[in-house]
């Protein structure tokens, strides 16, 4: 740049380049949403109606904005676990596995450590211990696949598929058998509650909104700078784009692709923790059904990158909160919103149709992050 | 041929049945035990041999499919309504009525197949990616017309409870179904039979016709096969069709077949075991066909323990749950990944969009 550049131009053209990369995906959204009141007239219902109603349950009151922002939190950080993923090359569909047991990890030390430790323990300890357990097992579970593939080249696709239906029955024998809820009315595979000293607390009273959601954005900050400004995640970048010339320049690959599993895990078990320390206050089967999947679109929505991730997160959290609002004015269910969410990964993955019906200009980016089964 | 793999399957199937047979032992007499553990391993394997024959279609032609999932729960929901809907509303008779909604549900499961094959072969889209689209489609189609045909605004019945038309008939072959001990295999339902002949109808179709040479060629080498003349995109498309056909078939076993009602997401993960039983089988129909039995026996396994639930030895009673046993198939495929026991090779093309004008 030099001073002879019009101020303005200069303006303009940095607002041109920070938008451009960001016109398919909300073309995309776009597109899905129309696409979705077809499919609510089609059904019999008033579209309009439909997203008002939408649109009022979820940032209509400040009640329903602090329940999108509750909704939003799981959504970033699966969300940045499946895009930081993609950042080291990897296909992580094993999400949904590794905030269970981040879940089920939590409520154990959320319940068990005062007994333990004979005796209770102060918030400022247990909490940060409840969250972490967290974190741990789910890197550790997501270490898996990426050893077996650094070890044996075993595909991260299969074996985080397997280990997402492994981990679901690891979880259900636990909330089935030694970590069932002993409560003598209890009939349901849970935990039993955590103690009050391992609950992270609301961030006003009277609202549901806690302080989990603050920490995701921390961690989404913090994936940004990690993957920007450190060694390790240019490593993980450049593994992820060319692990022959990282192998070449003398990286060490095996190692980079079980770290770069691990930190995604981490990051999908942080959100299984954060559902039990701050919002059930126990694990109870079932509830994580479908993270996974989700966090696939919203971590394409968002580009695979952070700044992306948050915003596409919002928008997922928006949608499940306002859906209540919906289906209670006017009857359409809420399934409707599992319906636009698949058309949003379909047409952020097949840009080309998007580009073609918006006669956008402008080289097609090409999102293949796999490369079959046997590499 | 993986005689290693055969072996190890053929152990874990006579190990789950003899572990049965001791301890029903007290109360039935084995014949009979072994009869019932085959005939229900049958039955429970027939939507994950279907399944797996879907993935095979897809591969061998070179598109990865995670999407089987997704083919199997619309095409359960479509089948099922379809033959409620000719049933209750146009008042046609419950055979028919269930042969038409198997026909819709193999359709339904076609459409499937031809917006996978849309997505990977013509936009180009990441296969796996293009699966995910499948799956979450299929979750949020089959959720959302179950609630608005059902209770919704738009209900198809006019608020009335529709009559169910049942499920298919037990075809009961005469004289083999009364061997001993295996005799439960030739008396099953129309759509486990079926599975069983489509095993051999693709083993001859993929290894011993013109299709399947090509099919195969466009899996392995489709630049080679393009110019051997083959029309590579047309060959994905009609193969990744008719796997959703058969996924199709695979989903009418969970609604017309097995129990007369839908429920949301009732495939409960059964397309992603198929998915695991084609790798197992190292992508061939027979060894696919082995795979689902052996998962199948595990989940028979299963039921059956809870017959002889007061005979079994307290440190055993953790085996009834559905947890323990539900493992077997996850975890011996990822054995299998490892290599331990034999190698699994998937065709080389596996995976990778297929762009006429590159050149490489």
């Amino acid at each position: 740049m030099t001073a002879s550049d019009s101020p303005t131009s200069g303006l303009g053209e940095k607002i041109r380049k920070l938008t451009a990369p960001w016109k398919v995906p909300a073309l995309a959204v776009f597109t899905a949403m129309v696409v979705g009141a077809i499919l609510i007239a089609v059904a019999g219902g008033d579209p309009l109606a439909a997203y008002a109603g939408m649109f009022e349950g979820s940032l209509g009151s400040p009640r329903a904005v602090a329940e999108t922002l509750v909704w939003s939190t799981p959504y970033i950080l699966t969300g940045l676990s499946v895009a930081l993923a993609f950042q080291g090359g990897l296909f992580n569909i094993g999400a949904e596995g590794q905030l269970a047991l981040g879940a089920v990890a939590a409520a154990l030390v959320g319940y068990g450590l005062p007994g333990l430790l004979g005796g209770s323990v102060p918030a400022i300890v247990h909490v940060p211990a409840t969250i972490l357990a967290g974190g741990v097992a789910g890197a550790l579970w997501a270490a898996i696949p990426g050893w077996l593939k650094a070890r044996t080249g075993a595909h991260e696709v299969i074996s985080t598929i397997m280990l997402n239906y492994v981990a679901l029955n690891i979880v259900s024998f636990l909330l089935n058998g030694p970590m069932k809820d002993p409560a003598p009315d209890n009939v349901i595979a849970r935990t039993p509650l955590i103690a009050e000293s391992a609950s992270l607390s609301p961030i006003l009273s009277g609202f549901r909104l806690h302080w989990g959601f603050p920490l995701a954005l921390i961690a989404a900050a913090l994936v940004a700078w990690m993957l920007k400004r450190t060694t390790l995640g240019f490593e993980i970048r450049t593994v992820g784009a060319n692990p022959e010339a990282a192998r070449y320049a003398g990286m060490k690959v095996g190692r980079t692709i079980v770290v770069s599993m691990a930190l995604s895990g981490t990051l999908a078990g942080l959100a299984g923790a954060i559902e039990v320390s701050a919002l059930n206050h126990r694990h109870q089967l079932g509830f994580s059904q479908g993270y996974g999947f989700d966090a696939i679109a919203i971590a394409l929505l968002g580009k695979t990158k952070p700044a992306g991730v948050v915003p596409a997160a919002l928008l997922f959290g928006m949608m499940r909160s306002g859906a209540p609002r919906m289906q209670f004015l006017t009857q359409i269910p809420v399934d409707v919103i599992s319906v636009i969410q698949a058309l949003i990964l379909l047409f952020v993955a097949a840009d080309v149709m998007v580009r073609r019906l918006y006669r956008l200009r402008g080289e097609r980016e090409r999102v293949v992050i796999t490369r079959g089964w046997g590499s | 041929m993986d005689y290693r793999r055969y072996g190890f399957i053929a152990a874990i199937v006579v190990v789950l049945i003899g572990i049965i047979v001791k301890l029903g032992a007290a109360q039935v007499s084995p014949a009979s035990i072994v009869a019932s553990m085959i005939a229900t391993t049958i039955a429970v394997a027939t939507p994950l041999t279907l399944g797996a024959l879907c993935g095979i279609c897809c591969e061998r032609a070179g598109v990865v499919n995670i999407g089987i999932e997704g083919m199997m729960l619309t095409a359960a929901f479509f089948g099922w309504f379809g033959a409620l809907y000719i049933s209750s509303i146009l008042h046609v008779g419950p055979m028919t009525s269930l042969l038409l909604g198997v026909l819709i549900a193999i359709i339904s499961g076609a459409l499937m197949g031809l917006l996978h094959a849309l997505l990977t072969v013509t936009f180009e889209v990441d296969q796996i990616i293009a699966g995910t689209v499948v799956n979450l489609l299929a979750m949020g189609m089959t959720g959302f017309c179950n609630r608005q045909l059902f209770f919704g605004a738009g209900s198809a019945f006019g608020g009335q409870i529709p009559r169910a038309p049942g499920t298919l008939p037990r075809i009961h072959i005469p004289i083999l179904a009364d061997i001993p001990f295996i005799g439960g295999m030739f008396d099953q339902q129309p759509i486990a039979f079926t599975a069983l002949v489509l095993v051999f109808v693709a083993h001859f179709v993929l290894f011993y016709t013109q299709w399947g040479l090509r099919t195969r060629a466009v899996g392995e080498h489709p630049r080679a096969a393009s110019a051997a003349g083959i029309d590579v995109i047309r060959v994905r498309y009609i193969n990744i069709v008719i796997g959703g056909a058969i996924a199709g078939l695979g989903g009418a076993y969970f609604t017309l077949e097995s129990v007369p009602s839908f429920e949301p997401l009732m495939t409960n993960g059964r397309g992603f075991i198929a998915l695991a039983a084609m790798i197992f089988g190292n992508w061939k129909p027979i060894g696919a066909l082995a795979a689902a039995l052996v998962f199948g026996a595990a989940q028979a396994f299963q039921i059956n323990l809870q017959l002889f639930r007061d005979v079994i030895p307290p440190k055993f009673t953790f085996l009834q749950q559905s947890s323990v046993v539900g493992l077997v198939p996850y975890v011996l495929t990822l054995i299998i990944l490892t290599g331990v026991i034999g190698k699994t090779t998937p065709p080389a093309a596996d995976g990778v969009p297929y762009d006429r004008e590159r050149r490489s």
